[in-house]
């Protein structure tokens, strides 16, 4: 990164004792209230904490008894079909709005600002829009799907074990779908317009210009988003709290909603830092997969 | 990519126009309920927009007082932790970017991995600290964290930004006599403006929106934020409350809305520039 190139200037060529005192607050915040929580949580994933107790180390038991969790195991399942499925429905949907907002046409301007809004609403107020969306008997959607003969009876969306993971996830790509679209787009605008002028003068279809210019140039700015959503996804907590509080029956248990019941409902500290250490590594096991598969890619290229 | 030389301007339209539909309808249905009364709500079949607009709920929720109350927890959070985060990240921003040492590395390389980390894993132990320190359940407490919370992404964004000032425009003023104080007050800080203005909103909205952190740590009503409120009017939702909840709801999502509208033209800038540089 270019921050760490040197640069010899007549104004600041001598070290300075300004940096420290200028830096000192973002350290000492960032070592109090971010480094030191989390290595300390890191820590406690190995302890038997509970809240008032003492701290007693105990290794490994804390994994041992999550490998044969099955409310986790569940919960794990559940957090990986939300994340792969929210993330792939919200960048490629996103991308399609990013494709047609990238045009000189009328109204573009307005157009994105109507796009922002859901994007604007708090996850909280996400979720109650969506339970009033989903109400049985008053829900917008029941109502719909009745009057177009697709559903006899209403269906009570959010405590069915056969509807609530679509639901959830509908309502979830919901509020994404904007973000993803609106990074997208600033994007696709640093792509020149000579490039397609050139390939169609080659004689490009559509389908040819999206595979062989928009893509490849796009990539950096889309495999950011997609490492980026898949974690702020894995982390989602707020918008299912809401719909489902993790029911039916466990059914939409993220698994910030297990880490969260067994740490501050149950009191089990250890056992919840225990979580989201699996958590991390889970997630940088993705990432990493990820960023092989993208440098081999363009290894290649 | 221009689609438009290969689908039609109108099929384009019409596609944008599907998108909104269904990205918009949610918050119409809702505003919609906010304006009818009860029994329309649940007539049985009620229609997209009210058949006749009653502000009712609007005038139970201002009346029961309580979203208010936490209205205006939120806001004083918000606006405290925001001007806090400026005071800090714009003198940081400067010197990281000014005088270049390990520092400023170890810096960023923390902004980027502290983002694999799930919140309930700093959460745990933050919760220890602050019980340790008497600031749960405490506005200082809770302005504390959003502070630290949005500090990255704001460090973040003024590095960027000061980064593209090119020294010389301070050297220039030096000679010609500025001291250190007028370099950065006449010289810098109009520059810098627009920039402080983005990252403000972003921490504003950041507090503002902000769930998780509020629900663990604040446990007494009147010491809620509004998130917090609504979410725990969804646990006993009836129905003579889904009126003054959607009522609520509209209230509290417009402030986020006229926010995200001025700030949509800096939102893009930070993810996308150092997506393209790293």
């Amino acid at each position: 990164m270019d921050f760490i190139k040197k640069k010899k200037h007549t104004l600041y060529s001598k070290k300075e004792i300004g940096q420290i005192q200028l830096l000192f607050p973002v350290i000492l915040l960032v070592s109090v209230f971010s480094l030191f929580p989390l290595l300390r949580g890191i820590y406690l994933g190995f302890t038997d904490y509970r809240l008032g107790d003492a701290i007693s180390f105990n290794g490994f038991d804390n994994y041992a008894q999550l490998f044969n969790d099955e409310y986790f195991w569940d919960s794990f399942k559940i957090g990986m079909i939300w994340t792969f499925i929210v993330t792939a429905l919200q960048v490629s949907l996103g991308l399609g709005l990013a494709l047609l907002l990238n045009n000189k046409i009328k109204f573009v301007a307005l157009y994105t600002v109507l796009i922002l809004i859901p994007w604007a609403t708090p996850p909280i107020i996400r979720g109650i829009l969506w339970r009033q969306m989903y109400e049985p008997n008053a829900g917008a959607v029941n109502i719909l799907l009745t009057d177009l003969g697709l559903i006899t009876a209403p269906i009570n969306w959010l405590t069915s074990f056969e509807y609530v993971i679509p639901a959830v996830i509908v309502a979830g790509v919901w509020g994404e779908i904007s973000k993803a679209a609106i990074f997208l787009l600033a994007g696709l605008q640093t792509i020149s317009n000579d490039l397609y002028e050139a390939s169609k003068i080659d004689g490009a279809g559509l389908w040819d210009q999206f595979w062989h210019i928009t893509l490849p140039v796009l990539k950096p700015v889309l495999a950011a988003i997609v490492s980026l959503t898949f974690m702020w996804n894995f982390n989602t907590f707020g918008i299912i709290w809401v719909l489902t509080q993790g029911g039916p029956g466990g059914m939409t248990r993220l698994p910030m909603l297990a880490a969260y019941e067994e740490g501050f409902r149950y009191g089990y500290i250890g056992y919840a830092a225990a979580i989201g250490n699996v958590m991390v590594i889970i997630l940088s096991l993705m990432l990493f997969m990820y960023i092989r598969v993208q440098l081999r890619e363009r290894k290649e290229s | 990519m221009n689609v438009k030389k290969y689908l039609s301007k109108a099929t384009i339209h019409f596609l944008i126009i599907v998108y909104i539909v269904f990205l918009l309808f949610p918050l119409v249905w809702v505003v919609s309920s906010s304006l009818k009364s009860t029994p329309e709500i649940y007539s049985g079949s009620p229609t997209i927009l009210p058949q006749q607009i009653t502000f009712d709920h609007y005038i139970s929720v201002i009346e029961g007082q309580q979203v208010f109350l936490t209205m205006w927890n939120s806001v004083i959070v918000g606006i405290v932790s925001t001007i806090l985060v400026l005071l800090i990240a714009v003198p940081s921003a400067y010197a990281m970017v000014r005088y270049k040492s390990i520092i400023n590395s170890g810096i960023l390389g923390w902004i980027l991995v502290s983002q694999i980390f799930p919140v309930i894993l700093v959460m745990i132990p933050l919760y220890v600290l602050l019980r340790y320190m008497g600031l749960t359940d405490s506005l200082v407490g809770l302005t504390l964290i959003y502070v630290v919370w949005s500090l990255p992404f704001v460090l973040w964004m003024m590095h960027g930004y000061v980064k593209s000032i090119p020294i010389e425009l301070e050297e220039a003023a030096v000679i010609d006599g500025a001291n250190r104080a007028q370099v950065i007050f006449k010289v810098l800080m109009p520059l810098l403006l627009p920039a402080i203005g983005a990252s403000a909103l972003f921490a504003f909205i950041s507090a503002w929106n902000e769930f998780f952190f509020a629900f663990v740590l604040m446990k007494s009503p009147a010491l809620a934020t509004l998130q917090v409120e609504l979410a725990r009017y969804t646990g006993m939702e009836g129905q003579a409350r889904t009126g003054p909840l959607a009522a609520a709801s509209v209230i509290a999502t417009i402030p986020s809305i006229i926010l995200f509208v001025f700030m949509r033209k800096w939102l893009t800038t930070g993810l996308v520039s150092g997506a393209l540089k790293g």
